[in-house]
């Protein structure tokens, strides 16, 4: 989908660089940040966390019906990503077909371009992921 | 709170309506309910409707009076909800609500979605919609591609295969082939399936529900005074609701959906009765691994065991549990905010017996389920006939 410019600016920290929460009632991370702890509500203690970048794939698929935008990438693998701290989300691993992935596969964040199709030229960046070299 | 009936249903036929407009197709479903119940119109004193993307899919908002306008219903107060796929049971329990508590007494529930109109695309753009935008649809994720990482989390933890999903699709398009008003009336084979175009692996063209157009509509009333209008009143006999996480990678596990599973905790709590009461229910099968899924989060099978049942025909019409009697989302189609309000209409349809060659045997008590996006809400309803 389209997204606009005001909406890219404020998902610059989140995006680019694993910019999250995390609150120190609990101990929970969140990403993208979170202002409530789900957990604790009023207890929680919001603070903001930069996450390693590092994690788990916890399930994925090679998709091959894609959405506007992604038409070029096909086929191209979508992970749900456990990251070291605990925190998921749902990102693209790049460099590799779904048939050289696995649930339990290290991964590590990487900045790539996510979306170029804008017809104002805006072009997105953000997260995605490679697997770990062993 | 008062017990509350069915006693009008009515729906059209789901499939590709080139020739027919949203206006058209819910006033069709409407004035078959009101039909059905014996009623002009002038005993309806609020209605509720279901529908999860008309700004979207037809550029027409404020669709509520839209509908009592051309239903002939003004001045009645009339309300539109919206929980993605599953709207059009949350527009089924605002009005077993109204009616419960006394604020109602004759009401009319519907949900309608007119989704041809635009190209495919254009249509999962906006259906990804009932996912996380910006954290899942954004990034490249699609609506298929969730449901796909359920269900290879799925295999991997129990095991199951392909061919235990594509079970649920020949099995559905079977019930689907003895419902005339269905979208799909073919049998397909499990090797169609397997060999249909991919879409996210492991989920393939034969995996997903289609795009549809269609309405459905009941009416409701006390059941204290259902007898008025119908000698087959259907007491709804719980009406359960929970939510979850918007985006599915924040779900606690991704091989089942707790939504429903407290949903349906509660509902049985309601009505008072077991899992292995129910006789016939419509199940959410909007990618077959969601009716493996759901029959288990249901308390049919144990976890784990769905894909198995499925595959060993344990779902079909004339086993202890009929599931998707009407060819359910994959087969009769899934126009989105009316799903929930068909579920409601092909129960009643069984539990008064008038369910056609799809009739499943001894059909007393029925259950429908109905999720929103990739399980951020769950919607469990259990019917009863009433003698």
């Amino acid at each position: 989908m389209k997204e606009s410019l005001p909406l890219t600016w404020r998902k610059i920290p989140d995006r680019y660089r694993l910019l999250g929460t995390a609150c120190k009632n609990c101990g929970s991370y969140y990403f993208p940040a979170r202002h409530v702890c789900p957990k604790c509500r009023r207890k929680g203690k919001i603070e903001g966390c930069q996450f390693s970048g590092r994690g788990r794939v916890l399930s994925f698929t090679e998709i091959h019906a894609p959405p506007a935008g992604f038409e070029e990438q096909i086929p191209y693998v979508m992970a749900i990503v456990e990251l070291a701290e605990g925190a998921r989300c749902t990102a693209e691993i790049v460099d590799v077909l779904g048939k050289d992935v696995g649930i339990g596969d290290e991964v590590e964040m990487v900045f790539r371009k996510i979306q170029s199709h804008d017809p104002e030229g805006l072009i997105h960046y953000g997260f995605k992921f490679r697997k770990v070299k062993k | 709170m008062r017990k509350v009936a069915i006693v009008g249903v009515g729906m059209t036929k789901f499939g590709e309506h080139w020739e027919r407009g949203f206006r058209d197709l819910v006033t069709e479903a409407g004035v078959r309910a009101l039909e059905d119940a014996g009623m002009s119109g002038a005993e309806i004193s609020a209605g509720y409707v279901g529908t999860m993307a008309a700004g979207s899919l037809i550029g027409q908002e404020h669709t509520g009076a839209l509908i009592a306008d051309y239903m002939g219903l003004n001045p009645i107060p009339i309300t539109r909800v919206e929980g993605a796929c599953a709207s059009g049971s949350l527009a089924l329990r605002q009005g077993v609500m109204a009616v419960a508590s006394g604020m109602h007494d004759v009401v009319v529930v519907g949900g309608v979605e007119k989704m041809t109109d635009l190209d495919t695309a254009e249509v999962s753009e906006i259906l990804g919609g009932a996912g996380d935008q910006e954290w899942e649809l954004f990034l490249g994720a699609t609506f298929p591609a969730l449901y796909a990482m359920m269900a290879r989390r799925y295999m991997h933890e129990h095991g199951a295969t392909e061919e235990m999903l594509a079970s649920v699709a020949v099995k559905n398009h079977k019930h689907g082939s003895m419902n005339p008003l269905a979208q799909f009336q073919n049998e397909i084979t499990i090797q169609d399936v397997l060999d249909s175009k991919m879409v996210a692996d492991p989920l393939k063209i034969l995996d997903c529900s289609p795009l549809t157009d269609g309405a459905a509509a009941l009416v409701l009333a006390p059941l204290e005074s259902a007898k008025k209008y119908t000698d087959t009143p259907i007491e709804i006999a719980a009406s359960a609701q929970a939510s979850d996480t918007i985006a599915l990678h924040n779900r606690e596990s991704l091989t089942g959906v707790k939504a429903a599973r407290i949903a349906a905790q509660a509902a049985y709590r309601q009505a008072g009765i077991s899992p292995s009461q129910v006789k016939v229910a419509e199940v959410h099968d909007c990618f077959t691994i969601a009716e493996i899924m759901a029959i288990e989060d249901l308390g049919f099978f144990p976890k784990g065991k769905g894909g198995e049942a499925s595959l060993n025909g344990e779902t079909q019409i004339g086993a202890k549990v009929a599931v998707n009697t009407s060819g359910g989302l994959k087969a009769c189609g899934h126009p989105v905010g009316a799903t929930g309000i068909k579920q409601a209409v092909e129960i009643a349809w069984q539990l008064r017996g008038e369910a056609g060659k799809r009739q499943a045997p001894g059909a007393d008590i029925g259950l429908s389920h109905n999720v929103g996006g990739s399980g951020a809400t769950a919607v469990v309803h259990i019917y009863r006939r009433v003698n």
